[in-house]
Formats: structure tokens, sequence, C-alpha cells
């Protein structure tokens, strides 16, 4: 009896080798793409409704459901073709590729931003920066509401679709005020920027509720800012300038 | 409306179609006009619901040709037609302030008489046989327009248009002007950009800016928006006919297009 068990562990053993080699030999491409991972919609942190009435639930619902996952669903897509594209080698696929990516991924990577830049006011949405965010603040534009009337003009003159963004330019250590068109992310105006608050003023981030008027959308988003997340990333990105 | 004969140095002749000025104590000042779309708007329903109509032509239209007039007044681009406005403005690529405004505006009045109650069906006579010619048949054009448009990266507008002599370089003219080179094509344009900038005869025009179906339709029904309102577009409002002029003739409207010689002229029948 314990020659056969002896034996069929022996068997197993042998079995369980030969599927660890087999798994590593069919391979022809770059391991690298195999562990490729896509893009997926993130979980909004409050309820559709927790942002109201500064943006209203159907917004945020259509916002959410719809363009952000219609972003993510296009953006896999084409990282899909890219993935074949460049297993075959078809270098002109590759290129031809890229607006979608950008495009998409764009979109993606902005609106997860987005997500967190907006906060319930029961969460802390609209209560003001503390330093060293705040004292940045104030030495880069007055105020406050130095900053925010800047950004609100830059915002509503954006023309078509695009975002506004308050970063930071970890190079030259200097906040900053930039405008970016459709869904090109912050990094595409300076690699050294980090997107603190972006605003999306594509018109489906306020149409039902604002119809043309951007400006009153622009005005009213304030009271949801999620100035916490703001600093947060900015002390961890200014501090990382530092440990250097 | 006022329509006007055009004969400058330009080599561009042809009736010229405009917005009328106002005309105050006898000083032309910048006075476009909010034209009002040919049609009741609740006319369009239900594939474009009154309540777009209201805002898209009583708020963004109208908002386009209040700012135009208070950007030019006094300027050297008072006093011009809106096509003038929209091209010289357009400097080029260099754009000035204006340009947003007045291509909006041109865009808008172009896009309201794209579209009729009753509209769509099938072009006929010589647009149709262009249309076969260059997309090989109506449904292939159709389809490649809906593409087009729904294809769209931010806000722009997607045009049929005729693009007449010209070689595909910037600024240039081809200087042996071959009956190939004439054809009906599918653009795609950002934002207010327009093709009379390229110099090209728009025949019909789609909004695709969000602002235009999102009150009726979000985010994924945008297809079947473009495939509606292309059906309700007057296509069938082109018409063409012979006319024995010898003299070259070219309507800057965008409303007809020119097949040189004069042989052929194209001209959009208006009610």
């Amino acid at each position: 009896m314990s020659i056969i068990n002896v034996s069929i562990i022996f068997l197993i053993a042998i079995f369980a080798v030969n599927i660890d080699a087999g798994v590593g030999k069919t391979i022809t491409m770059d391991p690298c793409l195999e562990s490729m991972k896509t893009a997926s919609l993130p979980d909004l942190p409050y309820a559709y409704d927790a942002l109201e009435p500064a943006i209203s639930e159907e917004i945020m619902q259509l916002h959410h459901q719809k363009h952000h996952q219609t972003y993510v669903t296009q953006y896999n897509k084409a990282l899909g073709k890219l993935r074949s594209a460049l297993a075959d080698g078809d270098h002109s696929s590759v290129v031809k590729l890229q607006s979608l990516i950008k495009f998409n991924g764009g979109g993606h990577v902005n609106h997860a931003i987005f997500w967190k830049n907006l906060a319930p006011v029961h969460e802390g949405g609209g209560k003001p920066p503390h330093d060293p965010l705040s004292s940045a603040i104030d030495a880069h534009f007055g105020s406050l509401e130095g900053l925010i009337q800047k950004m609100n003009a830059e915002g509503a003159a954006v023309q078509g679709s695009g975002w506004v963004w308050f970063g930071l330019d970890k190079e030259l250590k200097r906040l900053v005020v930039e405008t970016t068109a459709n869904q090109d992310p912050l990094v595409t105006k300076g690699s050294h920027l980090v997107p603190l608050i972006g605003i999306d003023v594509w018109e489906h981030a306020y149409y039902p509720q604002y119809k043309n008027a951007r400006a009153e959308y622009l005005k009213n988003i304030w009271s949801v800012i999620n100035w916490k997340y703001a600093s947060d990333v900015y002390e961890r990105n200014n501090r990382d300038q530092t440990e250097i | 409306m006022g329509r006007g004969w055009v004969g400058d140095g330009s080599g561009l002749t042809g009736w010229r179609r405009f917005s009328r000025k106002v005309t105050v104590s006898g000083v032309i000042t910048a006075g476009f006009e909010l034209k009002p779309p040919p049609y009741p708007l609740d006319a369009l329903e239900p594939h474009m619901s009154r309540e777009t109509l209201d805002y898209h032509w009583g708020k963004h239209h109208k908002t386009y040709v209040e700012n135009l007039n208070k950007q030019i007044v006094g300027t050297d681009l008072d006093g011009l037609s809106l096509e003038e406005v929209v091209l010289l403005s357009y400097n080029k690529g260099n754009m000035l302030p204006a340009f947003n405004n007045a291509a909006q505006a041109w865009n808008h009045e172009f896009f309201w008489e794209s579209i009729k109650p009753e509209g769509g069906g099938k072009p006929a006579g010589e647009l149709l046989r262009l249309i076969e010619r260059d997309f090989g048949s109506f449904e292939d054009c159709l389809e490649r327009f809906k593409s087009a448009a729904a294809s769209q990266f931010g806000s722009g507008w997607t045009w049929l248009a005729y693009k007449a002599n010209r070689l595909d370089v910037a600024n240039a003219v081809n200087p042996l002007p071959k009956e190939e080179d004439k054809k009906i094509v599918i653009v795609k344009t950002p934002n207010a950009v327009n093709p009379l900038l390229w110099d090209y005869s728009p025949l019909l025009t789609i909004d695709t800016w969000e602002h235009a179906y999102y009150l009726d339709f979000e985010v994924p029904s945008k297809c079947q928006m473009i495939f509606t309102k292309f059906e309700s577009n007057g296509s069938h409002r082109v018409v063409f006919y012979a006319e024995p002029k010898s003299s070259i003739h070219k309507h800057i409207h965008g409303q007809a297009c020119v097949m040189g010689n004069g042989k052929l002229k194209a001209r959009i029948r208006n009610g």
C-alpha cells in the first residue's frame, strides 16, 4: 500500500513539473505584454446625489456610468488592438492607434482624478485647504479667491471641449493654472505637471443642469471641491522633491 | 437677407448671400442678425425637441451672434459680410478673437438650413450622380457620414462638401485642374472650424457639439441622433441645373458649387 502511495505521489510530482514546464513554453511574444493591465471604471467614493445642488444626480450618473465607462471600454479595446499590432510588428497600426489611446485613455485618467477632486459637503467638500498648500496658493495667486477666479476665467474661455487644471510644476516648484483640449491629460502641457484639481468643462459635465451657463457651473462647483485630496497630492509631490 | 453681385479682382465673382446689416443714423455698424430657422422651433419633433431648439438656437447661436457684434464693432471687420469675417479672422490659422464667434454664427445658420421637417430621403439628379460617383452609393455615403460624425474627438462639425480643383496642399491651386479633382467629400472639423477655410463648398452639416444632442439623446444614442438628423437633412433641396454661361462663378456661401467653365451650377432652393 505504501509503495503505491509513494508511486502515486511520485507520478503526481512528475506530472506537476511537466505542467509547470508547459506553461512557459507556448508564448512567442514578449512576456511583458501578457501581464498588460487594462483599465476599469473606479467606483465613486460617494452617492450619485451626494454633490447636489452643485452637480445633479442625473449628471453624476450619466457622467460616471456612461461617459467614463465608455472611455474605459474604448481604451481597453484600443489596448487590445495595440497588443496585437505590437505582437505582429505592425508599426503603422501601432502609430494609427495612438490618437484613440490618447483620447480614451486620457478620458479615463482625467475622470478618475475628477471623482477624487469632488466630495460631498458633509465630507469636507468646499472646505478651504490648509497649509502648506494654502500658503503656496496665497504666494502664487494672492489668495484662494484669486485662484478660483483664474480657474473660472480660464475654464469659461475653453473653446469646445476640454479641462481646466490647477497643478503643481514639480520641476519649477510652482503652482499653475492650465487648460487642455478634449481629453488631453495635464501632462501633455508639461511632463513635470502634477494635477491637483481638474474641472471638466465638456458640455456633458454640466448641460442637463446648467444648459449653456458654463460660468454658473464653474461658480457652483467650488462648493464640492475636495481640497483635502489636492493638499495630499501637493504634499506628496513637494516632499519628493526635497528628498532628492 | 441681402444678395449682392460680387465682382472683385480676387477672381471670385458670383452671387453672394450675406446677413443683413443694421444701419443706425447713417453709420453702418456691426449688426449681424440672429436669423431664425426656416421652420417653427417644434417642427423637427420628435427628432429634435423644441427644448433643444430653444437652447441651441435661442441661447447658443444667439450668444455667438451677439458676442460677434460686440467684438467687431468699430474694427476693420465691421461692415463686412459674415463669410468675409470668418475668412479674415481665421487669418490662415492664427485666429483672431472674432473667429470663434463668426464661424459658429455661420455654422449654425448653415445647420438650420441643412435640416428640415419632413426632410430626409435621398438626393436626386446631379448631386446623386456625384455622390454615387465618389462613394459608390448613397447608402455608403450615409454610412461614412454617420461614422465620421460619431468618431469626432471633442466638439466639432461633420460636413458633406464639394471640393474644387485643389491639390491637397494648403494655399495651393492646382495648375492642371482635371475632372477627377472635383469631388464630394465628407470632412470633420473641430470646434468652430468649417470647410470654407479650405475653399470647399459646404453642402450639408451636422453639429456634433454635445449641446446639439444632449437634451434629447445623451451619450449612447449619439449614433441614433446622427442617423435621425441626417434623415431630416434636406439634401434634396440642393438642386443642380445647367447654366449656359461661360464665365466661372463661385458661391462663397457654400450653398452651391461650380464645375468649371460655368457648365453646371448648384443652388440651394429656399422654402
